[in-house]
Formats: structure tokens, sequence, C-alpha cells
């Protein structure tokens, strides 16, 4: 096939081929290809097999039919760990489509950039309310980076090469903390206890509820890490710390989260955003795009008040100007999904934020009992919990799970493979304040169908 | 510092309200709110003992029509790609299809959970699948996972796969180099440092190609890999970079290729092809996704046979049953997000792909190479022109005649461009070129935008002569002013200032 340009234009690429004509005789070459001759002619056009193109309603029809045959919105679930369904405010959709904001990339130049820059203040000062920190950056990938690059900071910052994670931890933190640490050559280790850390440890990570839904009392957790000269690292729910003790308040030394579930639907877990937040002794080894805010500079004869801005600030810690000893490879993060977490959390405000977390909280332990009162069925008690609960039922775990998505369900997660004593055989259930009643409903019903053992197939 | 012309703010009409000294913090009053949240009616559970509850919460008050005038009126002090052209080099900020949006807004999909069973997924996995088969073919790399989140991370997926594959071979401890062109991005260096490697910086030849004598010496069994950003980040194709790829592995190490600039090749010359053995790809850039401010991006990182048992988990693979499912390679490096990567930026790039096919990517790379040697050509003796060859998707101006001349610097040019209604080029980087301009005009922007662009730096260059100040005081018709950078670094303030509790 000729590398040239076919004559009808795509509707993506405005050019002519009488555009092209008068191009290329202003450049002075014969065709477009004399614009390729560097490229070695041995590899030139290669075969490359895709499928022909698709005009838009082709399109459309294409991704609508492949959209179809996920399962259907309207099933009830009740999967969570990780990854939550939220009550989302309407404007937070409208306004991050607004492309002024969509369509922009990183602020490199403030003057035409205001509106992402003072967004990115707003972002910076909710996430610090939230967690009790002095500072944070404007947002990088998830929880789960952010959290392996708040190891990062604390093994610079104390020199040490060993990182603790407490149980119950998301598995995916644990894995991806392992991947950053294998990087830096730093070793792992799982504690169940506080008492197996040292030393030898940079910082003790836990999670803000812990993995299977119960609230930590970060203080003791960080009493234990500073004893041993380690910080405490808390990857805390954001949406969860509009109830509870901000873990800065504990003592946590950085705070992460995970935005994403505030700032719209799950979508199969991405775009995410992970939150990252220190103690200002920090701030000069964070990772990431920090905004700061200023005033107009001021030539002498101008005698207007200067106006306040905002500019990405403390940039000598970044790779494009510290390159190999950034603190940092990290440059574009989350912005658009930071922006929409701002505009839901300043949307529902400190009383919405507050009785949403509430309701979700009200929603949860209603549903939990309700199962715990039905015969066969047991909900272990782990202490004060907040959206997530353990189920054992009658069947083991899987069989539980399948059984519940022969009647259109989708279960809890299954934890049955862990080590806690809590989780044998058991689903990690999740009702949140976007859980409708009827939801809750039709699992009752159908738990005790299975319980009843009249659910032959 | 008098402002040129008439478009500057001048003594009459009202003063423009000083956006930026009013967060949303300080507007609204205590009471209001935006949303209201239903009334739980059940049985009350107690609360938590309060020694784990919050005790306060200082967030804005509006109602749900202030907020929204708020962010609005944000959202008119920022200039997007549908605002004009954004000529950012190394961005590729091309114009971003709607239709992608739309399709990434099925219930279908953003219902998706990602702890889900597989069979309750398979739209999304069946697509993404079709994304990564296509990425293979485009690359030449056989084998792709989705899950890095930005270019950044691909290129640490990258990075650690050679590191894995090196200990296999039982070499990791000796090899401890990375070899990075001084033409590359700072992400490079960053990267290989995060992996734990030392940095040896490659000079530029003076084609602009990399110094073959250079890496002939500096390539020994110290070595664990190169990485090279092909097309180059002066737009200029890296010459012999097959016959580098070779010399690369008989020192046994391996050749990663930073994609960011594959927009100027898609669809005629691959990677694999040439002999990389790794790269990623930003959707971000070539495949049209919107940035969003800084984000999501996505980095997905393409790799070879050799390498393929390491890359990060996960990745998709087809069942005899035609099922799609998520797989942990053999010797994966691990995970690099919690879950499965920016997969509603991995749904808009698919769905540009599918817009494309071969013939429309064949004609992306030829209009976007065409334009940026429009551009060159239209610019040529107005501004210095370091490597001047014809160029592939972007091309590197120097303002050094203009600050030599008439003491006006390159960041003064681009604030200028900025009252002819442009978005600045990318200035100073790469860091090898003086007071460096790197324009690229994508294939989605007309003839007459072209035009119109270096009709503005022909002016502004006339200006730099004439009026210079009217480039050191620049921009003038902007939502704001030049900031004061330097204060905002020595003394920051980087969260809002409760004015009733600490009197700031």
């Amino acid at each position: 096939m000729s590398a040239s340009l076919s004559g009808s234009p795509h509707p993506y690429i405005p050019a002519t081929e009488a555009d092209r004509a008068r191009m290329l005789e202003r450049i002075g070459v014969a065709d477009l290809d004399s614009l390729f001759a560097d490229l070695p002619a041995a590899f030139r056009d290669p075969a490359i097999d895709l499928p022909p193109a698709l005009a838009e309603p082709e399109l459309i029809a294409l991704l609508a039919e492949r959209a179809a045959e996920n399962a259907a919105t309207t099933r009830p679930s009740f999967l969570g760990a990780g990854a939550y369904r939220r009550s989302v405010p309407s404007i937070v959709s409208h306004l991050v489509s607004r492309s002024e904001f969509s369509t922009a990339y990183t602020p490199y130049q403030p003057e035409i950039s205001q509106g992402t820059l003072q967004s990115g203040f707003e972002f910076q000062s909710v996430v610090c309310e939230l967690t009790g920190m002095d500072v944070a950056n404007v947002g990088l990938y998830d929880v789960a980076s952010a959290t392996a690059e708040a190891c990062l900071l604390a093994v610079r910052h104390t020199k040490r090469r060993a990182l603790a994670l407490f149980e119950p931890i998301h598995p995916g933190t644990v894995d991806v903390v392992k991947t950053y640490a294998r990087g830096a050559g730093l070793r792992v280790d799982i504690l169940t206890s506080v008492d197996a850390l040292s030393d030898e440890h940079a910082c003790l990570v836990v999670q803000q509820p812990d993995f299977l839904g119960a609230i930590q009392d970060l203080e003791p957790l960080a009493d234990a890490a500073h004893d041993q000269g380690a910080l405490l690292v808390a990857a805390a729910d954001p949406f969860a710390l509009g109830l509870l003790r901000p873990p800065g308040d504990a003592g946590a030394d950085i705070v992460t989260g995970e935005g994403r579930d505030l700032a719209g639907a799950p979508a199969f877990g991405g775009p995410s955003l992970g939150l990252f937040a220190a103690r200002s002794p920090y701030l000069r080894q964070m990772p990431g795009r920090i905004v700061g805010r200023t005033k107009e500079l001021q030539s002498p004869d101008d005698a207007r008040e200067p106006r306040t801005g905002y500019v990405l600030t403390l940039q000598a810690r970044e790779q494009f100007i510290r390159r190999e000893r950034a603190t940092s490879n990290v440059s574009t993060a989350q912005a658009l999904i930071a922006l929409g977490f701002t505009i839901a959390v300043q949307a529902l405000g400190p009383s919405g934020l507050r009785e949403s977390a509430q309701l979700c909280y009200q929603r949860a332990h209603d549903a939990a009992k309700r199962i715990a009162a039905l015969d066969g069925y047991e909900v272990p008690e782990r202490g004060p919990w907040f959206q997530e609960f353990l189920v054992r039922g009658p069947l083991p775990a899987a069989e539980l799970a399948s059984r519940l998505a022969a009647r259109s369900i989708t279960a809890g997660f299954d934890v049955s493979d862990r080590s806690e004593p809590e989780t044998g055989e058991a689903l990690l259930f999740c009702v949140t304040e976007a859980t409708p009643d009827a939801h809750v409903d039709t699992l009752v019903e159908a738990l005790t169908a299975i319980g009843d053992d009249g659910d032959e197939e | 510092m008098t402002a040129p012309g008439s478009g500057h703010e001048s003594g009459r009409g009202p003063r423009r309200e000083d956006v930026g000294a009013r967060l949303s913090f300080d507007r609204g009053e205590p009471g209001r709110r935006a949303v209201d949240v239903p009334n739980w009616t059940g049985e009350q559970t107690p609360l938590p003992d309060s020694q784990l509850l919050r005790e306060s919460l200082r967030l804005p008050e509006l109602s749900q029509g202030e907020l929204v005038r708020y962010y609005t009126a944000l959202s008119a002090r920022n200039y997007g790609i549908d605002s004009g052209t954004y000529p950012l080099g190394s961005c590729t900020m091309k114009y971003n299809p709607k239709v992608n949006d739309l399709i990434t807004g099925l219930p279908g999909f953003t219902d998706a959970h990602p702890q889900a069973r597989e069979e309750d997924v398979q739209g999304t996995l069946r697509t993404l699948l079709e994304l990564r088969r296509g990425l293979a073919e485009v690359t030449g790399l056989p084998h792709v996972s989705l899950a890095p989140a930005a270019g950044a991370q691909g290129e640490l997926a990258g990075v650690l796969m050679i590191t894995a594959a090196l200990e296999d071979r039982g070499e990791l401890d000796s090899r401890r180099r990375i070899l990075v062109p001084d033409s590359a991005h700072g992400t490079n260096p960053a990267t290989a440092a995060m992996a734990g490697y030392t940095v040896t910086h490659l000079p530029t030849a003076e084609d602009g190609s990399l110094d073959r004598a250079t890496i002939e010496r500096e390539l020994d069994e110290t070595v664990a890999g190169v990485m090279v950003t092909v097309p180059n980040t002066l737009g200029l194709w890296e010459n012999g970079i097959e016959e580098v790829a070779d010399l690369i592995h008989e020192a046994g190490a391996y050749l990663y290729a930073d994609g960011a600039n594959l927009n100027a090749i898609m669809g005629r010359v691959r990677y694999g092809d040439l002999g990389f053995d790794v790269a990623h790809l930003n959707l971000h850039k070539s495949f049209s996704t919107p940035h969003g401010g800084g984000g999501p991006g996505s980095g997905p990182v393409c790799c070879s046979e050799e390498l393929a048992p390491y890359l990060p988990a996960p990745v998709l693979q087809e069942s005899g049953d035609g099922t799609v499912r998520l797989v942990t390679p053999e010797r994966s490096i691990g995970r690099m997000q919690q879950f499965h990567g920016n997969v509603g930026v991995l749904l808009r790039a698919y769905a540009y792909l599918r817009a494309l096919g071969l013939d429309g990517l064949r004609a992306v790379s030829g209009q976007a190479v065409l334009n940026a040697n429009y551009l060159r050509e239209l610019l040529h003796g107005h501004y210095d022109l370091p490597y001047d060859r014809p160029v592939l998707h972007e091309v590197v101006f120097s303002g050094s005649h203009q600050r030599r001349e008439h003491d006006v610097r390159t960041y003064d040019i681009a604030k200028r461009l900025i009252d002819h209604g442009f978005h600045p080029p990318t200035v100073y980087f790469p860091l090898i070129v003086p007071e460096a301009l790197m324009i690229e005009p994508t294939e989605t922007e007309p003839p007459e935008a072209i035009e119109a662009l270096a009709e503005a730096l022909i002016a502004i260059a006339e200006e730099a002569a004439s009026d210079p100040d009217a480039l050191r005081g620049a921009p003038w018709t902007a939502p704001i002013g030049r900031l004061d950078e330097t204060t905002a670094a020595r003394r920051p303030v980087l969260v809002w200032q409760d004015p009733n509790r600490e009197g700031a």
C-alpha cells in the first residue's frame, strides 16, 4: 500500500489534497514520501494488520454493543474491595466535561492555565483538610502507586532500606509497593503485629479502614512507628474521612488515598486518583506537581494592585529539571479526576460529606444486621467498621458467590484465601450510601432462599 | 512598561475581579449547600467511639449555582485544544474526538466494577484485547500490558522488565548503567534512577542523531539498557538506529523506545522491526485522548518475545472458549496499579484506532510531518534553526538571535504568542538547544492555522527589534499577567488559610 494520503480527508484531518499539493510545493519536495526519506528503506511501510476504519455511526454501534456485553448495570452488586459506588453530585460530570479543563495540557503557561492551577490549589486544600496534613500535591496515579511513592519518600528521609506493610491491606497496594521496591532494592515486610516493627523499617503502612472494612485506631500505630524512628503512612479512604478522625491528628506523617470513587463511577477501576499529602517537613521530598499561590509581577510604573494567581512551584524536585536526581519520575498524573474529586467534596460541603458518610455507615450496618439475623449466616465481629463486612454462609464462599450470580446478584469479594482467622470461607460485602434499598432486599431474599436450601439448580 | 496596542486593560471600564484572591472557601455563606443527602429512616446504629471520629470539617458552603459559576469562571481562565492551536512540542496536542468521550461514558463501561468476575465484563475485556492487538501491530512488538497509568509509569515498567530479565540471566549485579541521550525527556533519567541504575548521558552529534563513537565506547558489560526517543526530541529521525540496536544487543544490553513521538511514524515504521526490545506509548499524545490539564494519561508497555514473561500484571489473554481473561505473566514484575490501568483512556484510544484504521494512521503521521515541515519552511530565516534538516512531527527553533541582538528571551516570545491567541510551544527543551522553541503543530491543524501561527511568530520576531518591551511585558491580554514564581517557591503558600483561625 502506498504511504501517500488518499484523496478524501478524514474528519480528524482537515488538509485536503489541494492543501497538501500547495504545502509540498512551498516546501519544495515532490511528494509526502520524500519527507520520510531518513527512515531506513528496509523497514518502511511494513504490513500492519488492523481492522478497517469505521465511520462514526458504525463506531458508536460497535462500542454500544460491547458495553452491553458487560453485566447489566441494573444488577445488584455488593463488590467493594478498593472500588466503591458513590452518590456523585450531578454537577461533577457537567463541570469536568468543560473542554477548557479537559483538553488542556499540564499548566506550563500559568497566564492561560489559571483554571487548572486554581482548581489544583483547591484540591490541595481539600486533601489537607480531609487528611489533617499540611501539604499535598495535585495527585498521583492511584492509591497504590501513591503509597509506593510515600514509601520511597520515607526511605529517602530515614535512609533505611526496609518497608513494613500492616495487614489487612489491599493486595493490590502490596503488589504495587513491591514493584516499586524492586527498583529501589528495598525489602518489603508484611506485618500482622506492630511488635515485628524494627529500626530497619523506613515506614509502617496502614490502610484506613483496613482491607476487611474495620476502622483502625491509628494513634497507637503511629506511636509504634515513631518509637522505631519510622514514619506512619496511612492509605485512607477520603470519603470515610468525612466521618473519621483525620490521620494527621492521630500522628500519621504521610497520607495517601483513592479519589476515583468520589469523582465518578468505578469504570473498571480507572482512571483512578492517588491522593498524596504530608507534614510540611517532607515538602521538598514530595513527588509530583504542587501548585502555589502568588501575585502578579509588577513593573515599577504600574500603579495597579497586583492580582492573585497560581503557579506550579517547587519544581526543582521534578524530573524535567532535576532529571536522575528528581524525587520521582512522575509527569502526567490524573488532574481531571482530581478536579472531579474537588468539586464533589465541595458540592457535598461540610454537612453533606458527613451526612453522606453517615448514611453509608447506617445502610451498611443495617444490611449486615439483616444478614447476620438469617439462619446459617454469620457476620464475624472485627470491631468498629465503615462500609464493608465479612459474611460466612452455609456454603463455601465461592459456591455462595456463584449461587448469587445465578440469581443475577454480584456477591461480595471472595477473601477466603486470606490468612486472617475471620476470613475462612468468607465474602467481603460492601454496602454504600449509593446502594438502593431494593438491592439489599433482593440480596436478603436470595441469601434466605439459599440458606433454606431451596435453591437447587 | 506600557502596553502595546489597545488590548491591554486600560483605565476605562470596570476593574476585573481578582478571581484568584477568593477561593471557593472564601465564597458562599455558612449553611448553604450544593447537594442534598437522603435521610436514613431505618434503625440507627450508634457511631464508633468519638476518639475515632472527626471533630470538625472546614469545607466551602456554596449553593449549587454558586459552585457551578465558580468553576465555570475558572474554566474560562484556561486554554484547551478546543480553544485554539496548541503547538506544545513533544506533547502532540491534537484534537480530541468527542465520540470517544461519548463511548467511554456508556453506562455499561462506566458501571463495570474492577473486581467483577471476568464473565461479567467481557465487553470491556474484549475491547481492551483488541486495543492490545492493535498496539502490538502498530509497534511491531507483539506483547503488551495496558496497565501503566502514564508514560512515566510505562517507562518504569519497561526498565523493571529489563531488570527482571537481567536478574534471570544472572547479570543484574554487573549491569548497573543505563545510557540516555542528552536530548531525552527528563522522565528517562528519572526512571532509570528510580529503578536503581546509574545514568550515563550520551551526547548528540552535529546532525542531531546520537553520537555513534560515544555509544560504541560506552557499550560494555556494565550497561543494562539504552533509552532512546524515536523520533528524537529535535523532531529528527535517529539515523542508523537499527545498527545501534545491533551494537546494543551484541553488548548484551536492551534497547528501550520512548514512544512519546510515535505520532510521526505511525503506520510507517515500527519499533520492533528496528530492533527495540521494549517501548512505552503515550495514548494521551498519539492516540488523541484528552490530557485533562495533567492527566489521566495512559502508558502501555509493549515488548518482544524475550521480555514478555516480565510484563506488568495484568495482561489480556483469550482462552480457548473465546473468553477474555486478565492474567499475570509467569515472571511478571508485578502490578503498577491496584487495578487494571486507566481503562477510560484505553477505551478512547481504541475508538480512535477504529476510527482511523491503517490508512488513517498513515494519514495522521503523513499530515503531522507535512505540517511540521510546512511550519519550518514558513519560519525559515526568522528564527535560528540549529539542526537544519527536514523534520518529522516537530521542529525546534532557537531564539538565540533575538536574545543576542535584542535582549529578548524565548520566554518573552512565548508569552507574546499568548496575545496572538495561541498556546505557546514548548520552551527551553530539549536542553541541548539554547533558547529552544519546540513546535509541534500536529495533523489536526488546518494549513490556515499553521500560516496564522507562523505569521504571529514572524510579527513577534519583528517586534523583538522594534518594540522589545512589548515582549518583555507580555502577555497583555491574558486573564492574568506574569506571576512571581520566585516568591511562590521561596515562601510557599500551598493550601487555603482560614482567616478566622490563624489570622493569616
